[in-house]
């Protein structure tokens, strides 16, 4: 059957909008690759309901319970444990879901992706014991996981703060924070001004800190992170105001803040600008989150950070165009005006200006051992010596070393080689392209592939 | 590496998997990858430097969560909830064109 609109994401963008589609009659269609629905930000949100986690997650995880109950309860048909390999103008997606594949049409598509932790590679980030602070928070919230041993956290941002926060509420183990953030410099006190728009946000970030400050060592200005050890961390190493520092560590939680998953709107061609302050690319939408491809929209943190409060209006917004587009619309502008849905998202981004400017991108020189490419183990020193004889260009590095080529596509090393290139040329880093983005988007297998085609004989 | 704060409460497992032939118990709400790191040498082998690795970032996006579940290989492990029964087994090196 064809869809009215095919939306990739059940998190807080694509529920909203899904929810807000599937009231004026359309035919909804959600899919997503997690088990249940709530996005990377309310995951388990369901289950954790009632139990110990609940209290320690905090009330902005809770109140994502009533959206996944809304969406639940709606007529929007949801696909859970899905992953989109291939999309086709007009509009076509191609599934995977158990083992089988199968081929999807819908008159709109909306991508509700949501962003990536930004991959920051340092020596030793590889080794058994170094995650992301984001993938240690997912592990509490669908399996209550808690790491063991000698606990290091390190990195910038809001995130580590309110994951070591919810750790110590229950009684996990932390030696202590590495802070890589350095002092707040006058950009970031210029912005101040804008986030006491959200004052309760501002005191929420403020009393995290503080309480962490008196529970656990607190270093500031970390400098030249590494990780070492045979087989699995078992030191971490940094420097601090000109001095070296050398601890015991099994595990290392690293976080440097969070970008746009944007390999589907590349992939599609879409046109996407530099943001130069945090250091990535965003598709390029009007203020209805349509891309330069008609027909196709993006709404959430897949279109520039906001966070998961701007990432509901923006699903509100995008879903009155999307109506429109189909026939069910009305005035949109007026329901624009009458739901408040600019003030609502302004004050969902009053915040947004002082983090961008307190947590930059890190742009410490990576030493030439580094590995950039987790797949194919390609390092910084690799990297530099390929692009010296070509053109500024990610795609003959990739040629030339196999950087970017592995199964996670470049999702991690993209930005890094985009950064080195920049370095090695002498040029600003959004003048250098990203890698180009192919189909399939997921690893595939052929008797998947196969069994599209029984469907497709099968009508 | 990781425990399961739900372990201390003596709640019995919600299921057994079997991971490289063992069984193992396991939770509800759980993922591949989180077996991962909860039981030693199932964690995939870099496929260039033979070297181990375990899952780094939960959202389907960094591929060091790739198994052999229930004979598939190169399986995102942290995009998988655990069934009852599934076999998880490690994944060295790259993925054979057979599965």
């Amino acid at each position: 059957m064809t869809y009215d609109v095919l939306i990739v994401g059940a998190g807080p963008a694509g529920m909203s909008a899904a929810v807000q589609l599937s009231r004026l009659g359309l035919a909804v269609v959600v899919v997503d690759e997690q088990p249940a629905p709530g996005g990377q930000i309310w995951r388990g949100v369901e289950r954790n309901k009632s139990g110990p986690l609940s209290q320690a997650l905090g009330e902005d995880y809770r109140k994502g319970l009533s959206l996944v109950e809304t969406f639940r309860a709606s007529p929007a048909e949801y696909m859970p444990e899905t992953q989109v390999w291939h999309i086709e103008e007009g509009w076509s997606v191609f599934l995977t879901s158990g083992g089988r594949a199968r081929r999807v049409c819908a008159r709109v598509l909306l991508f509700a992706t949501g962003a990536q932790e930004r991959p920051v590679p340092f020596p030793g980030w590889t080794l058994p014991g170094v995650m992301t602070v984001g993938a240690a928070q997912i592990l509490l919230k669908s399996g209550g996981m808690l790491p063991q041993g000698r606990v290091w956290i390190a990195g910038a941002g809001p995130l580590p703060l309110l994951y070591a926060t919810q750790a110590l509420d229950l009684r996990g183990q932390l030696s202590g924070y590495l802070d890589t953030s350095g002092r707040p410099g006058l950009a970031a006190l210029q912005k101040l001004p804008g986030a006491w728009r959200d004052l309760a946000g501002l005191a929420k970030g403020a009393g995290w800190l503080r309480a962490l400050r008196r529970k656990i060592e607190f270093v500031r200005d970390v400098k030249d992170l590494r990780a070492e050890g045979e087989g699995r961390l078992q030191h971490i190493e940094w420097s601090t105001q000109g001095r070296r520092r050398r601890v015991e560590a099994d595990v290392l939680l690293v976080h440097q803040g969070v970008v746009p998953r944007i390999h589907e709107t590349l992939a599609l061609g879409c046109a996407h600008d530099w943001r130069a302050d945090q250091g990535y690319f965003a598709p390029r939408l009007d203020r209805w989150g349509e891309t330069s491809r008609p027909g196709l929209f993006v709404a959430g943190d897949a279109g520039g950070i906001g966070g998961w409060s701007a990432a509901m209006v923006s699903g509100e917004i995008v879903a009155l165009a999307i109506a429109a587009r189909l026939g069910k619309g009305g005035d949109v502008e007026e329901l624009r005006r009458q739901a408040r849905l600019d003030d609502r998202l302004a004050k969902a981004l009053a915040l947004r200006p002082l983090l961008d400017a307190l947590y930059p991108p890190p742009r410490e020189r990576l030493a030439d051992e580094t590995i950039v490419c987790r797949c194919e183990d390609v390092t910084a020193g690799t990297i530099r010596a390929a692009t010296r004889t070509s053109v500024p260009d990610p795609n003959a590095v990739k040629a030339a070393t196999r950087c970017g080529m592995g199964p996670c596509q470049g999702r991690q090393c993209g930005y890094t080689v985009q950064a080195l290139l920049a370095e090695v040329h002498g040029v600003p880093a959004g003048s250098v392209a990203f890698f180009n983005i192919r189909p399939p988007l997921k690893p595939i297998t052929l008797s998947e592939i196969a069994s599209l085609e029984d469907m497709e004989t099968a009508g | 590496m990781f425990k399961s704060v739900l372990e201390g409460s003596a709640a019995a497992p919600d299921m057994m998997v079997m991971v490289n032939g063992v069984e193992t118990p396991a939770w509800n709400g759980e993922t591949v990858a989180s077996i991962l790191l909860r039981v030693p040498n199932v964690g995939r082998t870099s496929p260039v430097s033979g070297k181990p690795r375990l899952p780094y970032c939960q959202m389907g996006v960094c591929f060091d969560c790739l198994a052999v579940v229930d004979g598939i290989a190169s399986t995102q492990g942290c995009l998988v909830a655990v069934r009852p029964g599934m076999r998880i087994d490690i994944q060295r090196g790259p993925r054979e064109i057979a599965r």
